[in-house]
């Protein structure tokens, strides 16, 4: 087992695009860290570089104490699983499994012992005579697996493994990996544009967005304290309502003015704000914290916007429902599930001031003020 | 292929009587093609008073299977047989062995000036033999390779464009995760070309393969330019040769050599047919 540290990792493909850009990230020994971000951020990027299958254009990368830019793939001793499974077409389950350990040349008992051992893990011994080929996609993301785990290596990379598995699978295979980590404590670097996985995941997230790293936490931490609107957006689903207004004062109160309403800036952020009064601001609410009358604890004359209903979706016990105002035409609520709401009626719709963000405006406005917790 | 795959289905179920019109053609086309192997075959089993009839014979009577015999007791037989599957081989290893290499590098590996290298790999295909002709004569000379079989197998070793272009195109196909999960189990370049292109291209490598044996065996030209010696000569040079040797050509002998010459590509061809046509048509997958 081993750290991995990226220090001002930088890579520029032909053509001079800067797909990474200045990465610098320590792994700890035994860790599980997810890299999310959108597609073509340069996740994969990175974890192929730590891989070695890709050069770096500059920067280090250390595997342990070791700097492993010059030390080709095979001797970094890592594994890794891919998008795709990768899986050798011409040879069994088995030979798929044992093919480094019999390159290393280990003595065939002992190679068995450990294909055995991982095979009785990911539980695919009824499996070991077949071709890829004869396998579901969630069997073969096992035999990509246990193909990485025979070998032992000081770190997995996994790219995008479960993308390819259908939903109910992925969130089993989900919980899998996370037990595998747990039980195996390897250092590990998982790459996933799907936030869920992310936050489920991970020790720590790392949310990139065009290769620079926008912040990188643990999940709760990046959930509930985005460090600016870009990664505000990215975790949560449905994802968090901006809505760009204006900080105003009327005698000593400071107001966020949405446009169609006003609603009073809390306490808590009117510190960090008031020297902002008069400037645009953008204001971050996840859908559980907007609610109407029937289901609101935070319901007050100073926390409405009236908002019309332009679509409601049923999930059960809760359901959300899509908002428009004037100036932004499509916010969410998840709210309890009731039959008092229609489409196509205004009624006020209530923030929950305890739980709002403040951003500068723009796509990536940096966070100006959250609620700690 | 099942009929409903046929590109002509649907004519055939729109306007029925296309279907005998195109059967017709089809069977005309290959009586055309079939007329001189059958005229072979039977001229091989006639006594030879009735090969050069007026009245053609096509049923000789009595049959004389002792043909076959005589003939290779008549022409040195076995001796151009032996030599051709001598060339054969070694062609045949050759040309598939080196072309699947060089692909194997048009793809796989990085090097400065790869794809310049691969665009005039593919020009040398736009060059006749009969231009190389005469330098390669002189080359070989040099090498004092005329009036041995060398001429007609060492340079496979080289790669044939054409085989390189076919593989390559192949080989691009493997998806690049493959190569790249066997550099992280340890293997080296060779091993990958060894133990995951050459198992994934079989059929491919079985076209390369079986028509460069066709070639091979079929060549007459280069024999005939780089062999001096009776006693090297192949089977189409020694046929040929055999044929004005004493004016009175015997036709019977000469058919029945012709016959089991021709006889063992086209059993070839049934056993790797299969084979042959999946490599042409390359719908292989590499799922998983
Ligand atoms: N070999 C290459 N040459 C040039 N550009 C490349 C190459 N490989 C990737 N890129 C570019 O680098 C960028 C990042 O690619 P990368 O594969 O790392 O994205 P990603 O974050 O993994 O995306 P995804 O979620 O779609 O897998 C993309 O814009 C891609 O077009
Ligand atoms: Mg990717």
């Amino acid at each position: 087992m081993a750290s991995v540290t990226l220090k001002d990792v930088v890579k520029v493909y032909e053509g001079g695009v800067k797909v990474v850009d200045g990465f610098n990230l320590e792994i700890a020994d035994r860790e599980f860290v997810v890299l999310v971000g959108p597609s073509g951020c340069g996740k994969s990027t990175t974890l192929r570089m730590i891989a070695g299958l890709e050069e770096l254009s500059s920067g280090t990368i250390k595997i342990g104490d070791r700097v492993v830019n010059d030390v080709p793939p095979k001797d970094r001793d890592i594994a890794m699983v891919f998008q795709s499974y990768a899986l050798y077409p011409h040879m069994t389950v088995y030979e798929n499994m044992v093919f480094a350990l019999k390159l290393r040349g280990l003595d065939a008992a002992v190679i068995h012992e450990k294909a055995m051992r991982a095979a009785k893990i990911l539980g695919i011994e009824g499996l070991l005579d077949r071709k890829p080929k004869a396998l579901s996609g969630g069997q073969r993301q096992r035999v990509a697996v246990g193909r990485a785990i025979v070998r032992e290596p000081k770190c997995f990379l996994f790219d995008e493994p479960l993308s390819n598995l259908d939903a109910k699978l992925r969130v089993q295979m989900r919980a899998e990996i996370k037990q595998l980590h747990m039980s195996l404590h390897a250092t590990t670097v998982y790459v996933t544009h799907d936030q869920e996985e992310a936050m489920t995941l991970g020790d720590r997230v790392v949310v990139m967005k065009d290769g620079v790293i926008q912040q990188c936490d643990g999940a709760l931490e990046i959930y509930h304290n985005p460090a600016n609107r870009f990664v505000a957006g990215f975790l949560g689903s449905p994802p968090m309502n901006f809505f760009e207004g204006q900080l105003v004062r009327e005698g000593d109160r400071l107001l966020f003015d949405e446009g169609t309403a006003k609603v009073s800036v809390p306490s808590w952020a009117s510190a960090e704000l008031a020297p902002r009064a008069g400037a645009a601001v953008v204001m971050g609410v996840r859908p559980e914290a907007m609610s109407d009358q029937a289901s609101a604890r935070f319901a007050t004359a100073e926390n409405a916007i009236p908002m019309r209903v332009t679509l409601i979706q049923p999930l059960g016990d809760k359901m959300d429902v899509v908002l428009a105002t004037e100036r932004h035409p499509h916010a969410v609520a998840h709210v309890d599930a009731h039959a008092g709401i229609r489409v196509g009626e205004t009624l006020p719709v209530f923030i929950d001031t305890e739980r709002v963000h403040f951003f500068a405006p723009g796509a990536v406005g940096e966070r100006i003020a959250t609620r700690r917790r | 292929m099942a009929a409903a795959d046929s590109p002509f289905s649907s004519t055939f179920r729109q306007r029925p009587w296309s279907r005998a019109v195109v059967h017709v053609l089809l069977i005309v086309g290959s009586l055309v093609f079939v007329f001189p192997v059958l005229w072979m075959l039977s001229t091989s089993l006639k006594p030879i008073e009735q090969t050069l009839t007026p009245d053609p014979v096509w049923l000789p009577r009595p049959i004389e299977w002792r043909n076959y015999a005589a003939t290779i007791e008549y022409i040195p037989f076995l001796r151009y047989a032996l030599n051709t599957v001598f060339v054969c081989t070694l062609a045949t290893i050759g040309t598939t062995l080196s072309s699947a290499l060089v692909a194997f590098s048009f793809t796989r590996l990085e090097w400065p000036g790869r794809n310049l290298l691969f665009g005039l790999t593919l020009a040398t295909m736009m060059v006749p033999f009969p231009v190389v002709m005469v330098p390669l004569y002189s080359v070989y000379r040099t090498l004092g390779w005329i009036g041995t079989l060398k001429p007609l197998w060492v340079p496979t070793f080289f790669g044939s464009a054409f085989s390189i272009f076919l593989l390559r195109q192949f080989f691009m196909r493997i998806p690049k995760s493959l190569p790249e999960a066997m550099t992280l189990d340890g293997a080296s370049e060779f091993r990958i070309f060894w133990q995951m292109y050459l198992p994934l291209s079989k059929a491919p490598l079985v076209v390369v393969a079986f028509f460069q044996l066709m070639y091979s065996w079929n060549d007459l030209l280069g024999p005939l330019l780089f062999l001096t010696d009776q006693s090297t000569y192949t089977l189409t040079l020694g046929l040929q040769a055999y044929q004005s040797q004493e004016g009175g050509t015997q036709w019977h002998y000469l058919m029945a050599a012709s016959v089991m010459t021709t006889l063992p590509i086209v059993v070839l061809f049934f056993i790797v047919q299969r084979a042959l046509f999946q490599g042409m048509s390359s719908t292989q997958s590499f799922e998983g």
